[in-house]
């Protein structure tokens, strides 16, 4: 490995293959058709000929004596026997027959002047090129006034003269009488390559290691498309010269001039348009030069901007709530197989020799997992393989300057990734940690950036090979490097699920904790047991959740703001009996309880303030704790949720089913002032729209009081409640739409319609436009709802499904041009944002030089925090303080308020409900990806 | 805050640029704004000011960006990355639930397409502050504005037997959408062509008077032409077909484009939405808060006030289509994609036919989209590709040019001592370089 010595390539030319250079580059004249004899031996002056490279074993290449390996591969030519033009320049020939002269080869005077034209070529391309005017009246040249003729291309690549054709030939003469000034005026660099360069003469044949054979099982050889292709040239070629030097028809050499004309053509690119591409006897079209180059699996993007890479892994991933988020947990068969280089030096030579002396499969030590070697290379860059019958013969070799290729152990740093890799918290370091069974693990707290699950996901792993690699990781990669956002400005690290529910169990309410409990859970962070809140005739001394909360917390924070389960109450904070105000003084949790406002990602104020002001090592820590403080409370408390926990009584479903009978009557009630056209037109609306808004706003309202009447009998003792509330899964809608009606599926935002002639189904009438023709579900998650409902109710479902599959492609092709437009912007030194051009595209990044990632929710910084802390009083927090995602213009009437608050629930429900459909990507006969 | 501007100075005001001074920083006008009146209320003594100011101007300090950072990729990501949890329904607009308005994923595309006129053009009218409560005011305004068509405001039927069209106003939509007899008589004989059709008042009087179209005598057809159309006259009820599907699409008010407006109470004012866009033209009615009223369509905006408007709506536009999805995307984000859009004076898309077909870079443009084409182009010019870029630098293998890659740390061993390495070394002095430095070590 060289070090310290970088070498950059600073630029690269374009520029055309001169037929000089061609020829003189080649290394055989390629004038046989065929490829091997009956033996399987290349034949000479063949496609396969040996003086254009090796692709066998134990062959030797003719030009330069190399084997398989070493020889680069060379260059062959094929002469054609009539020039041809080349496809891709067309378009560009026609350009230059028609603004030249057809006799003397000068630019015509009707576009710029020479001069003109040369200062705009320095600028850029483009706008500067003369195009050629359509014009009808007949020019003639100036210089040697030839009257000039019309001058058309006939796709692709036939040049029609007032309807007659030009022959290649006669176009690359003309090509050849524009002088270079004129060449530089049209746009073109004569240095790069000649005009008349783009009708071909001679054909370079690319090396075998381009176009190699493969042997089938069979003993067959089939041979690449190019190869194919080159065969078809050459066999016309050969027929065409043939026919040419005995004279035959001009009729018979047009035609064979045309062949090769085609054979070309398809040779560069097979999907012009205008000609049939060729196909392999199969009838697949081949994949010539263009095609290798283009599109999604071509050379450019899938070899060259991307690339596939050793030192990887891959295998399904788990959850591990015992891991810092900072770890990842692999399995000891993929340890072995992975690999760190280490560099032998004399430092640590003894180390090296011992570590190799292990072989590649050592045996566990006390029940822990050891470190092999699988690989040896020695200073001359020879690569021994260490196994476990050579280790000792190994050992000998190792020598100051050697590498070992040692297994991973605990402490490496790695990458980690999940696809689709859509920001850069898609691919983080962790450090290894090695363990038992086929899986990757992590900390759940890091599912959110991955958009990871465990349903069958899969993830890629990565070793760093080089000390800068590594320390770049360590200092930039670092999952805890990366729990704010540069999204938003906040935690996109953070507790979900479980942890959340369990916050909320160990601090709703202060409950209390006997010293048994409270040693289990301590256990569980290392933490020595505190010295008791109180003590209890009964049950003797106890401790509190909101204590042992505040354990993990910096002593110094100070904070105060609502939870998720508040509820417009007005109590004073320190005061609520809700226990929805969280106030933390001195890092002690004086009130409130601790749910998704809290600790969750996206949203965790608590998070957000001990990342920002402690740095995210604190705030790694904090996570770390909390969450196993929260599995541990979760494990001695205990939650479940049935069906039964949306159980209401039967006075609760009698009210509920009232409620529904109302509103179907009042919509019946509505139609039928609509039949009637007593119904009043709202502004701007349709009749028929005013009443399927009426009929949406009372149905919506039907839902939700159906739904209130059933929350009603579920209080914050309810299992399924608490998970609601506390924001750990699921929505209070979720749970009224189990326990009271599921209410109005919709496709596209309205009602449901399609289906059969005037009705949604035959069990309805035709125009049917009451609440149940038209998919409304009156029925409950629990009840069960009704074949028709049932019905209705999958309609909403696919369009979901149907929507999301849309809207991944749509989406990955704008991040994909949103990338390629801003890939190359970067702060410079000056603090400007430019591209790599240097243009400045702003002089300060997002007017202020802050950094999102840095920034308080988008503010550049969070004063009240600040001031609190500078001035060590608690200050009421102004509700504007940190900017919410502002909704758009506010509601006014009434109204309009109903209308907005139907329109939001609405989507909601659909949202909640498109969850709720097993999706092919959560479906357990799929795959998760 | 334009008023505090006009204020004098206030103590507070000096106080804190002294002291910002003090720590060599200086804020953004909407920091200091909010530390002001933070401070203001608070009543606080100098010391503490000071203290406050200081904290303030080290923490904003270290929320900075950082040189080389690659601003851009995660510009990028981050709008990109939300956009798999955008809606693809366009729904109505918070606030006009009468109109709809597309929202969402379709919408941000739309806008870093740059399209020239969006897929639901819309308008946001406001009115001056002295007619701004009035209603009766702002639906006249609202009048001027939407297009009221002959259809809208009178039945056309087409009599037969008589071969004419006839128009029949209705004084009450007349009456709402404020039309006179008189101007649809205008548009009338505005919008037929009188070689064709003859138009005449019907029978009855007063506003409700109906309109008859006739069919013109037929016109001295020149006599070449005249074989061509003959088929019309025989059929003269295909031509009054024609003439009452021309008296149809006749406009008799309103401004192009606007197919409707719809007044709204915001606050304490009547506010006017459209649905079509014609900024250019609605500027021009008496009435109309030329400072406020805005139009979702970009292009328009850069037509009538420039470039620097059509930014400030790009980023307006992507942050609210955002927001309306309940996404939070720093606003830094979108103003560098608006930035990038903007920045040549006029508005390129993101895309093959904007930003990324007019890279310098042969081979950022050929790993994009259309390879071959920019290939063969770059070998007739003989262009050079610089390497400067991210996408060809990754395709020739070496560091990008962002980031850590940007700099390059040159570690200058000192003389190597002839005695073995001691217990007490000196620091290796390490400093960073320029990328064009050699990478030699020295000696």
């Amino acid at each position: 490995m060289a070090q310290g010595l970088s070498k950059r390539i600073k630029s690269l030319q374009f520029a055309f293959l001169s037929p000089d250079e061609i020829r003189r580059m080649n290394a055989v004249k390629v004038i046989t058709a065929d490829t091997y004899d009956d033996d399987g031996y290349p034949i000479e002056m063949g496609l396969m000929d040996l003086h254009l490279g090796v692709i066998e074993p134990n062959l030797r290449c003719r030009t330069c004596g190399g084997r398989v390996n070493e020889c680069p591969g060379h260059f062959g030519i094929i002469e054609l026997a009539m020039p041809v033009i080349h496809v891709g320049y067309a378009k560009e020939i026609k350009r230059l027959l028609q603004l030249t002269c057809r006799a003397c080869g000068r630019l015509l005077p009707d576009a710029p002047s020479g001069s003109r034209a040369e200062v705009a070529l320095e600028g850029d391309d483009g706008p500067a090129t003369p195009s050629p005017r359509e014009g009808k009246e007949e020019r003639s040249c100036p210089h040697c006034h030839e009257v000039q003729q019309r001058i058309v291309l006939d796709k692709p690549t036939t040049f029609r003269e007032n309807g007659h054709k030009i022959t290649p030939k006669e176009v690359r003469a003309r090509l050849e009488r524009i002088p270079d000034d004129d060449v530089r005026a049209l746009g073109l660099n004569p240095k790069a390559g000649r005009p008349e360069w783009m009708v071909l003469t001679v054909l370079p044949v690319p090396p075998v290691q381009v176009r190699p054979s493969i042997t089938l099982e069979s003993g067959e050889r089939s041979e690449d498309d190019l190869t194919h292709k080159l065969v078809d040239v050459l066999r016309i070629n050969q027929r065409l010269r043939e026919n040419r030097d005995m004279g035959a028809p001009q009729l018979v050499v047009e035609d064979l001039w045309e062949l090769l004309q085609y054979h070309v053509t398809t040779y560069f690119d097979n999907q012009t348009s205008g000609i049939p591409p060729a196909r392999h006897r199969s009838g697949r079209p081949l994949k010539t030069l263009a095609q290798r180059l283009k599109g999604k699996d071509g050379r450019f993007r899938s070899n060259l901007s991307g690339k596939r890479v050793n030192f990887s892994a891959r295998t399904v991933i788990s959850p591990d709530p015992m891991l810092s988020i900072n770890e990842v947990g692999i399995p000891v068969e993929v340890g072995r197989a992975l690999t760190v280089p280490l560099e032998v030096t004399p430092y640590n030579a003894d180390v090296a020799k011992a570590l190799v002396k292990r072989g590649p499969t050592p045996a566990d030590q006390d029940g822990l997992y050891q470190c092999g070697v699988n690989y040896l290379i020695r200073e001359d860059g020879q690569r021994i393989k260490v196994m476990d019958k050579n280790a000792e013969a190994c050992a000998e070799l190792v020598t100051p300057g050697c590498v070992v290729e040692r297994q991973l152990i605990n402490g490496d740093i790695v990458l980690f990734n999940r696809q689709p890799s859509l920001h850069r918290m898609s691919m983080m370091a962790h450090f290894v940690r090695i363990l038992p069974h086929k899986t990757f693990r992590f900390n759940l707290c890091d599912c959110p950036p991955y958009n990871a699950d465990f349903d069958g996901d899969e993830m890629n792993l990565h070793v760093l090979q080089s000390q800068e690699a590594r320390a770049e990781a360590k200092v930039l990669m670092k999952v805890e490097e990366h729990i704010l956002s540069p999204r938003y400005g906040g935690p996109i690290i953070g507790m979900l699920h479980d942890h959340i529910t369990g916050m909320f169990l160990l601090t709703y309410q202060n409950p209390r904790f006997n010293r048994a409990e409270v040693t289990y859970m301590l256990s569980r962070i290392n933490m020595p047991v505190p010295p008791p809140a109180g003590s209890d005739k009964d049950r003797g001394e106890f401790w509190l959740g909101k204590q042992l909360f505040s354990l993990l917390l910096p002593k110094e924070l100070t904070i105060e703001y609502r939870a998720n389960i508040w509820n417009k109450c007005t109590d004073a904070p320190l005061h609520c009996p809700h226990d929805a105000w969280v106030v933390v003084e001195k890092g002690e949790l004086k009130a409130g309880a601790i749910d998704k406002k809290s600790v969750a990602y996206e949203k965790g104020a608590l998070l957000d303030a001990i990342a920002r002001n402690y740095g995210v090592g604190r705030a790694r820590q904090f996570l770390d704790e909390a969450s196993r403080l929260a599995i541990a409370t979760i494990d001695l408390r205990g939650l479940s949720t049935g069906i039964d926990d949306e159980d209401v009584p039967r006075a609760a479903r009698k009210e509920i089913d009232d409620v529904l009978t109302a509103a179907r009557l009042k919509v019946n009630e509505l139609v039928d002032q609509y039949r009637k056209g007593e119904l009043e037109q709202m502004p701007g609306r349709s009749l028929e729209e005013t009443l399927e808004v009426l009929v949406r706003r009372e149905l919506g309202r039907a839902r939700d009081d159906a739904g209130e009447i059933a929350g009603r009998q579920l209080g914050l003792e309810n299992p399924a409640v608490i998970l609601a509330r506390s924001g750990a899964r699921g929505s209070m809608l979720n749970l009224t739409q189990m326990a009271g009606a599921v209410g109005q599926q919709s496709v596209r935002g309205e009602r449901l319609l399609r289906g059969y002639f005037n009705r949604t189904l035959p069990h309805f009438g035709r125009g049917d436009l009451g609440a149940d023709a038209r998919g409304f579900v009156s029925s409950s998650y629990k009840r069960g709802l009704a074949p028709t409902e049932y019905f209705f109710h999958s309609m909403g479902g696919r369009e979901g499904l149907v929507d999301t599959a849309v809207r991944t492609s749509r989406s990955g092709y704008m991040q994909r041009r949103l990338i390629n437009a801003l890939e190359d912007l970067h702060v410079d030194e000056d603090r400007t944002v430019r591209n790599t051009a240097g243009t400045i595209i702003e002089y300060k990044y997002g007017e202020d030089g802050i950094d999102p990632t840095r920034s308080y929710g988008g503010l550049a910084v969070a004063l009240d925090e600040i001031v609190t802390m500078a001035l060590g009083r608690r200050l009421r927090p102004s509700s504007e303080d940190k900017p919410e995602g502002g909704a758009g213009t506010p509601p006014v009437t009434e109204e309009e308020m109903d209308l907005l608050a139907e329109a939001q629930l609405e989507e909601e429900g659909e949202e909640e409900e498109a969850e709720e459909v097993p999706s092919p990507e959560e479906g357990p006969g799929f795959e998760g990806e | 805050m334009p008023k505090d501007e006009k204020k004098p100075v206030s103590k507070l005001a000096t106080q804190i640029a002294e002291y910002a001074e003090a720590d060599g920083v200086v804020f953004p006008p909407l920091v200091l704004q909010a530390l002001h009146e933070k401070l203001q209320n608070l009543r606080l003594e100098p010391p503490e000011v000071k203290r406050v100011v200081h904290d303030v101007a080290a923490r904003f300090g270290r929320a900075r960006v950082d040189p080389h950072e690659s601003v851009g990729i995660i510009a990028a990501q981050s709008i990109g990355e939300p956009g798999t949890q955008m809606t693809l329904r366009t729904f109505h607009y918070a606030g006009v639930a009468e109109m709809n308005v597309t929202l969402g994923l379709p919408r941000l595309i739309e806008l870093v397409d740059a399209r020239r006129v969006p897929s639901t053009p819309m308008m946001t009218v406001y009115v001056e502050r002295k007619h701004r409560t009035d209603r009766a005011a702002v639906e006249k305004i609202a009048l001027q504005i939407e297009v009221s068509t002959i259809p809208d405001v009178a039945a056309i039927g087409t009599v037969v037997e008589d071969l004419k069209v006839v128009i029949t106003p209705q004084l009450s939509l007349m009456h709402s959408r404020g039309v006179k007899r008189g101007d649809i008589e205008r548009a009338l004989q505005e919008g037929i062509d009188p070689r064709k059709f003859k138009v005449a008042d019907g029978a009855g009087s007063g506003e409700s008077r109906p309109f008859e179209i006739f069919l013109a005598e037929a016109p001295a057809p020149a006599p070449g032409k005249a074989k061509k159309e003959e088929p019309d006259e025989d059929m003269p009820f295909k031509r009054l077909l024609a003439a009452s599907e021309a008296a149809k699409a006749i406009r008799i008010k309103g401004l192009t484009g606007i197919q409707r407006a719809l007044i709204k109470k915001e606050k304490d004012e009547y506010v006017i939405y459209t649905e079509g866009s014609n900024l250019e033209d609605v500027l021009e009615i008496e009435g109309v808060d030329g400072d406020r009223t805005t139009t979702n369509s970009i292009f328009e905006i850069y037509k009538v006030f420039g470039i620097e408007a059509a930014r400030a709506a790009l980023i307006q536009e992507t942050s609210r289509t955002l927001a309306e999805q309940g996404l939070t995307v720093d606003i830094r984000h979108l103003m560098l994609v608006a930035d990038v859009m903007t920045n040549e004076g006029d508005i390129r898309a993101i895309g093959r036919h904007g930003i990324s077909g007019k890279k310098t870079s042969v081979l950022a443009r050929a790993a994009f989209e259309i390879t071959a084409a920019h290939l063969l182009r770059a070998a007739i010019t003989g262009e050079a590709d610089e390497l400067k870029g991210v996408a060809e630098n990754i395709i020739v293998g070496q560091p990008i040019t962002l980031g850590t890659g940007a700099v390059n740390l040159v570690y200058r061993p000192t003389v190597a001592p002839k005695t073995p390495p001691q217990a007490v070394e000196p620091p290796a002095p390490i400093e960073a370089a320029d990328e064009d430095e050699p990478l030699v070590p020295e000696g």
